[in-house]
């Protein structure tokens, strides 16, 4: 694999790779066809996010021949390559990616001001395959909005807050944090926000449903999102059910896209019955276990991996159903102008397998 | 100037006497070099020598020319002393450290000789405080024996790539390796993490480097933890020139203005890494 990133790109890879720091402690590189699939998964596997770097993305883009190469770095070592945001921009020229398969290295050069070069020979493993999958049904509920209106709202959560419930009606988006009951009255605080359907560029209602998932993935996402200025699609359907990737965009409202990101998070609330939305559930970290997924069939089944755990310990709480959130967003290109169509990712997961009693 | 007005008489005890409007001038180089506790002194006419040593690895002396002092009278050919550096520099910022344009402390320092304190008078906005630190016995400097004769490679960067460079290091990599070379890749840090390797190489006809002379391809490690203190000279700096020796031991100079635009400088001197280095 030999690639070059120059110019601004460079950044938008940097912050890439901080995004996906948020999700999960190992990067997991894939250069396909389409493009680099960067990815991360978070130890309980239940958020995953993806970033497709399109050719287009790239001033020079080759990928191993003759076979699919996967590997995946400590995230933090390849952070430790784009040491300073700020200082990224105004040094570096360019950034070449290297793969040398024998010594299983994968060598990051930046070309910077004043001659100076610095070289970055990582170590990684191979790695399995890391996709989430999904059935291809469509989802109830489908929103888009700029990703200022969600930083805007998630900043009035407390930083350490884990999960936050969303849930809908026809006109409203409310997002909520839980409070224990057995909380600290005098400490807790319930926050609750509204928004209107006005302030979304689209927003579709199917069905009045919530969902619980945790911020700190979001954040993650948001943050590079809102230095991009794209729109956030939002989706999410009935707890337990699967969701589906957005068909491609009208080419109209893209035109090259050189970027997908997709970030995928579990929901975790209780449901009573199959109709309405239950209350939220105890934090995100109570509920999961953290036994590492079986590879096995090269795919990330986090819904039946839930659900082996609930059934192994009988201290958690009964009755998760959950469904998955799936956040997209897409970077048009900045410069190029040919009309390349949009390789859209297939992204599935798979329906979870029964219902919980 | 309320130091002044000190009687002649008081004057002639000392064996040193040194005074500066602007104690920053002195204090900001001594905290480039504060590593560790105790610091020898050792002052001749021609200035003032500061030096701080770490396990007879590492050495550190910050020099400020007998010129740089609004006044500086020795007695002696050579006054030596050790005292604790950090009380001295609690002492020397004892008012606060404001930075204020105008406003700055003014410093009288006066040593009596052997067995006796070492005395400071600070003074700002008419407020006077009089300090006395004790001394101890100064231990003998090592001698690295590193003479201009003996330098192999040499070469002068501006100080900014390198402040870069270093800000970026992999502190979990237990050394640094240098390599200094008449061909690629001239001038390289090298550091071995657990992450990988890293290498910043700078050209040696890069206009960030002002001075390159290297004749021998030379490869040389040092431990992280001994250099790591030199990077508060480096920020201080604005220029650093790097020479090793036959030895590989390094000297790292550093050329420092301070608040009046005045020259001074740091230098540190550091032991190669006794393992058998690979290229």
């Amino acid at each position: 694999m030999d690639c070059v990133v120059t110019g601004g790109n460079v950044k938008v890879l940097a912050k890439a790779i901080n995004s996906l720091s948020r999700i999960g402690d190992e990067l997991y590189v894939e250069p396909q066809e389409e493009g680099l699939a960067l990815r991360s998964v978070n130890s309980s596997r239940s958020a995953y996010a993806c970033f497709l770097f399109a050719p287009l993305f790239f001033s020079r883009y080759t990928i191993p021949r003759g076979h699919t190469f996967r590997c995946k770095i400590a995230i933090k070592s390849v952070q430790a390559v784009f040491r300073s945001l700020a200082t990224l921009e105004k040094t570096v020229e360019k950034c070449h990616i290297e793969l040398d398969e024998q010594k299983n290295r994968l060598t990051f050069t930046l070309h910077c001001k004043h001659g100076l070069m610095k070289t970055h020979n990582l170590s990684f493993q191979d790695s399995e395959s890391l996709q989430a999958v999904f059935d291809k049904d469509s989802y109830a509920n489908v929103f888009r909005c700029n990703p200022r209106l969600l930083v805007d709202t998630v900043v009035h959560f407390p930083p350490s807050l884990e999960e936050v419930t969303v849930s809908v009606s026809d006109e409203r988006m409310w997002f909520r944090n839980h409070v224990e009951e057995d909380a600290d009255q005098s400490k807790a605080m319930l926050t609750e926000l509204c928004l209107a359907s006005e302030e979304f560029d689209h927003f579709g209602v199917k069905a009045h449903n919530g969902v619980t998932f945790c911020l700190k993935e979001l954040r993650g996402l948001l943050v590079f999102a809102e230095s991009t200025g794209l729109p956030i699609s939002m989706y999410f359907d009935e707890p337990g059910r699967a969701c589906t990737p957005p068909p491609p965009p009208p080419p109209d409202d893209f035109m090259n896209d050189d970027i997908d990101c997709y970030l995928i998070a579990m929901d975790t609330s209780i449901a009573p019955g199959p109709s309405g939305a239950g209350p939220p559930t105890p934090p995100l970290s109570d509920s999961l276990c953290s036994k590492p997924s079986a590879a096995a069939n090269h795919r990330t089944r986090p819904h039946s991996e839930e659900e082996e755990d609930e059934t192994a310990d009988s201290g958690r709480p009964p009755n998760k159903k959950f469904c998955s959130l799936f956040f997209g967003s897409v970077l048009p290109a900045s410069s190029q102008m040919t009309t390349q169509p949009v390789t859209s990712q297939q992204v599935l997961a798979s329906d979870s397998e029964e219902d919980v009693q | 100037m309320p130091l002044s007005t000190q009687s002649q008489a008081d004057d002639e005890q000392y064996v040193l006497v040194a005074s500066l409007d602007n104690a920053r001038n002195l204090s900001n180089l001594l905290k480039a070099i504060t590593f560790k506790d105790h610091a020898i002194f050792s002052a001749t006419p021609n200035g003032l020598k500061v030096t701080v040593e770490e396990s007879k690895c590492l050495q550190a002396n910050a020099f400020i020319q007998a010129e740089i002092f609004q006044e500086f009278t020795i007695r002696e050919d050579s006054v030596g002393f050790q005292v604790n550096l950090t009380v001295l520099l609690d002492c020397l910022s004892i008012f606060g450290g404001s930075t204020v344009p105008g406003v700055s402390t003014a410093l009288r320092m006066c040593y009596r000789g052997y067995g006796y304190p070492l005395t400071l008078f600070l003074e700002e906005g008419g407020v006077v405080t009089v300090c006395k630190i004790n001394t101890q016995e100064p231990e003998e400097p090592v001698d690295f024996e590193f003479c201009s004769t003996n330098v192999t490679n040499k070469v002068i960067l501006q100080s900014e790539s390198l402040k870069e460079a270093f800000s970026e290091l992999d502190m979990t990599s237990e050394v640094l390796q240098i390599t200094m070379s008449p061909s690629q890749p001239y001038f390289r840090l090298s550091t071995f993490g657990n992450s990988g390797n890293a290498h910043y190489d700078y050209p040696k006809d890069s206009d960030m480097m002002e001075l390159f002379r290297c004749d021998k391809t030379q490869t040389n490690r040092y431990k992280m933890s001994l250099l790591k203190p030199s990077t508060k000279a480096l920020a201080l700096s604005c220029k650093v020139s790097v020479r090793t020796d036959s030895r590989g031991f390094l000297s790292l100079q550093y050329l420092v203005r301070n608040d009046d635009g005045q020259i001074c400088f740091v230098e540190y001197f550091c032991c190669p890494d006794e393992e058998v280095e690979e290229e």
